[in-house]
């Protein structure tokens, strides 16, 4: 089973590219699951089409000890599981603890276990690794391979180094590697070479670039993938394309972050090149 | 003071020492192990005290909440007290300094005998505890309705940001007629539990002090602050209070009540035992309701005897001061008899002594009694004006550590406001070297050449074990079983070890007792360990 974690700036797209992603690898036959690790847990929506699923820490919290795994895992987009983590209202308690008590919690019950016959799981982690917590999924080798949507704005790759030393700092200790940087247009001026050229900044690549389509929204609205939506629209390849190429990926690497004046001069570079 | 030779010079000792430490480190620990010199005017080194520990130290330091709930609130018994966290803050700081009190009648209200704590769950550190200690103060207003209620946030609670004021100001609402107040004492706030003890000292000042205007009944009101009750201290100091005269109008906090402390600003006169824990709220009196305040030592009979008279000379009634005379006279000829026993088989003894913030210099008059020098003491928690007196007050720095705790800016109280002396009274007073507000601090009293360690660790107290074997180590829990294991008497003097009073003049019988006890019993040298007595067990391996 191989597992991923995305990563990226709040509000980039990383739920909404993971499940589209997942849908394109659970239509080649890829037997998926998806934890949400977001406490407004939405990460699983557009698999499940929009039925609302209790969460981990809510199940825990009314269930009690007496938790059994099928209370918490919904079966969604052909045949993917889908888990939600959940956690507290904005502004109380703490998400992170959140996440490390949910992952824990799938291992003990058994939410891995080799007899589902995974390929995938994929970790939809909430914005910035603000805290220990929101790191969990890339902690103790749970998540092995990390993909980071980013886009050609500003503070999109701000939040992509950062992510990228956080890496660095399990990587060392650990197993976790990054596999490359999502770009999830923004239609930015030559936004395409920019994340090339960051992404070798970086050590890693650009797997994939997803061109900013309307379709998305589209199948968003009716609570579905684009896949599900319509397979025949070509936002429908790009993910295909995307699936593949990280089905085929074979470049793991420990990313090498940049300071902040270098990500500035790349910037000026391509930004401000007309 | 005389000079005192010790077998290694105390600079070599320093220096060797320090060698086992980073250079970083080790200049920084070597500007907190001082060897004492007393100068012109009693000005002694400067040392670095109320700093950070070094990680990885084995410390002998508490933290923040153990300042605030463990030692100021604590002793008090109709405070019902709410710790808000995970079980284990609530419930090791639940009377382990011994802190005695004694209900008036036997339903009398006393919540010391109960741990009240949220018990915080993983569950509530993920969806926040603010519900749960709300729940827990209805569940303690439905069982006891206190008159007073008070919420100590520890180091979780702080991070997932639960506001205990915000609970404090709405339960308030709910319960009209409950005084009820949070404390923000995250244990890692501050560097030590010192930074406790100035939160615990705000919060009493703003919420409580000043809160009902009836004085007690009496010629001579005054208040002790900084004396705990442990073992009994507070029992003792009460009894000789009363014998002299004087009306204690309310301890802080040892075998307090709520009301006792809500009225304390209508006494005449506040004076400090523990100086380090309590000195704010003697300032913050003489300034909001011109109270003055002076320092006591209420441990050592000769030192209880001085500061005896020093009270009696305050309120200048020719009647107390006889009765004080009268008092100190009984007691002393008892003290005499029992010292005149013990000293003999205690001179010349060496101790070394590492608690508190005044404890190390208050029992050094006491050992002083018997005989037994203190050739090594140091504070845990103090910062310099504890050892070098409070004249080096104004050249203290403020870090960005000390900032983080607040520092409450006190006016004169517009209608409460009543100075207990006249500035020309002070100033005659003063003229005759009575002094006001006052620390001259523990190294002015320590004999030159003598040890100060600032934040002493396991490490250097192990070191000053192998390098000059003092007959008697006094320190807390933490260091006592280390300092038995070499066979050495230790005496731990935050709990008394289930004993006590050793305060006042029946106290200092008791410690005379207890100290004769520890230094002339054998026990500790008939413990052999094993590897003493036997050789190690070899063998071989045969195929």
């Amino acid at each position: 089973m191989r597992k991923i974690a995305i990563y990226g700036k709040g509000g980039i797209g990383k739920s909404t590219t993971t499940q589209n992603t997942v849908a394109a690898l659970a239509e080649m036959g890829k037997n998926m699951m998806v934890v949400g690790c977001d406490p407004k847990a939405d990460s699983t929506r557009l698999l499940l089409n929009g039925l609302a699923q209790k969460t981990v820490l809510d199940t825990l919290r009314t269930e009690g000890e007496d938790l059994d795994l099928d209370d918490v895992v919904k079966i969604g987009f052909k045949g993917t599981r889908c888990v939600e983590s959940g956690g507290p209202e904005p502004g109380v308690g703490c998400a992170g603890r959140g996440i490390i008590t949910s992952i824990n919690l799938l291992e003990q019950l058994g939410a891995f276990d080799p007899k589902y016959k995974l390929d995938y799981t994929f970790y939809d982690v909430l914005g910035d690794v603000v805290c220990g917590g929101f790191a969990m999924p890339i902690r103790d080798g749970k998540a092995e391979e990390i993909y980071i949507v980013c886009s050609g704005e500003m503070m999109a790759m701000y939040a992509a180094n950062n992510i990228c030393k956080g890496i660095r700092k399990f990587a060392e200790a650990g197993t976790v590697r990054l596999g490359g940087l999502i770009c999830n247009s923004r239609k930015v001026d030559r936004e395409a070479e920019l994340i090339v050229a960051l992404a070798e900044k970086l050590g890693t690549q650009m797997i994939h670039f997803v061109p900013r389509d309307n379709m998305v929204q589209r199948a968003e609205i009716n609570k579905k993938t684009v896949i599900d939506y319509d397979a025949t629209v070509a936002q429908a390849d790009e993910y295909r394309k995307l699936a593949a190429a990280i089905e085929k990926n074979t470049m793991f690497i420990v990313p090498s972050p940049l300071e902040i004046s270098e990500l500035e001069a790349l910037l000026m570079e391509f930004g401000i090149a007309d | 003071m005389t000079d005192y030779q010790l077998p290694v010079p105390g600079e070599q000792f320093r220096d060797e020492v320090v060698e086992a430490y980073s250079p970083k480190l080790g200049k920084k620990r070597k500007r907190q192990i001082i060897i004492n010199k007393i100068g012109d005017s009693d000005s002694v080194p400067e040392i670095m005290a109320n700093t950070r520990t070094a990680p990885g130290i084995i410390s002998m330091r508490g933290c923040a909440y153990a300042g605030c709930k463990g030692v100021v609130l604590g002793p008090t018994r109709d405070i019902l007290q709410i710790t808000h966290g995970p079980i284990g803050c609530g419930f090791y700081s639940w009377l382990t300094r011994r802190n005695k009190t004694r209900p008036e009648t036997p339903d009398a209200e006393n919540y010391m005998q109960y741990a009240m704590s949220t018990d915080l769950q993983e569950d509530e550190i993920v969806f926040g505890g603010e519900k749960k200690l709300m729940a827990a103060i209805d569940e303690a207003v439905a069982l006891f309705h206190p008159r007073a209620i008070g919420i100590f946030a520890t180091c979780p609670v702080g991070l997932i940001g639960d506001d205990v004021h915000a609970v404090a100001r709405a339960a308030e609402e709910k319960y009209p007629g409950i005084n009820i107040f949070g404390f923000s004492c995250e244990g890692y706030k501050g560097v030590s539990q010192s930074a406790g003890h100035h939160i615990a000292n705000n919060k009493v000042f703003t919420d409580v002090v000043g809160q009902i205007d009836k004085a007690k009944e009496g010629k001579f009101r005054l208040n002790i602050l900084g004396e705990y009750n442990i073992g009994g201290d507070a029992f003792e100091i009460e009894r000789i209070a009363a014998a002299c005269g004087l009306t204690l109008h309310s301890t802080f906090s040892g075998n307090s009540i709520y009301d006792e402390f809500a009225s304390a600003h209508t006494a005449d006169l506040n004076v400090v035992m523990c100086h380090r824990s309590i000195n704010y709220l003697a300032e913050m009196m003489e300034l909001k309701y011109g109270i003055p305040w002076f320092k006591v030592n209420l441990v050592g009979a000769e030192t209880t005897a001085k500061s005896l008279r020093k009270i009696a000379q305050f309120f200048n009634d020719p009647e107390l001061i006889e009765r004080t005379e009268s008092v100190i006279d009984t007691e002393m000829k008892l003290v005499q008899k029992v010292r005149d026993e013990v000293r003999p088989r205690c001179e010349g003894k060496t101790a070394v002594l590492f608690v508190g913030g005044s404890r190390a210099h208050h029992y050094q008059d006491l050992l002083r009694e018997i005989g037994v020098i203190t050739i090594a003491a140091g504070y845990e928690f103090a910062h310099r004006d504890d050892y070098e007196g409070r004249k080096v007050l104004p050249t203290i720095v403020v870090d960005a550590d000390s900032r983080n705790i607040e520092e409450l800016t006190v006016t004169p109280d517009e209608k409460r406001y009543n100075p207990r002396i006249t500035e020309e009274e002070r100033a005659a007073k003063e003229s005759t070297g009575f002094e006001f507000s006052d620390y001259r601090g523990m190294m002015p009293e320590m004999p030159d050449g003598t040890l100060v360690i600032d934040d002493c660790n396991h490490y250097e107290l192990e070191k000053l074990i192998e390098y000059y074997h003092p007959d008697l180590v006094c320190a807390g829990i933490k260091e006592k079983y280390i300092v038995q294991k070499q066979g050495i008497p230790m005496k731990q003097l935050h709990s008394y070890d289930y004993m006590g009073p050793f305060a006042g003049f029946k106290g200092a019988i008791n410690f005379y007792l207890e100290i004769d006890r520890l230094l002339n019993c054998n026990a500790f040298k008939f413990a052999k360990a094993p590897w003493d007595e036997s050789p190690e067990l070899t063998a071989t391996y045969n195929n």
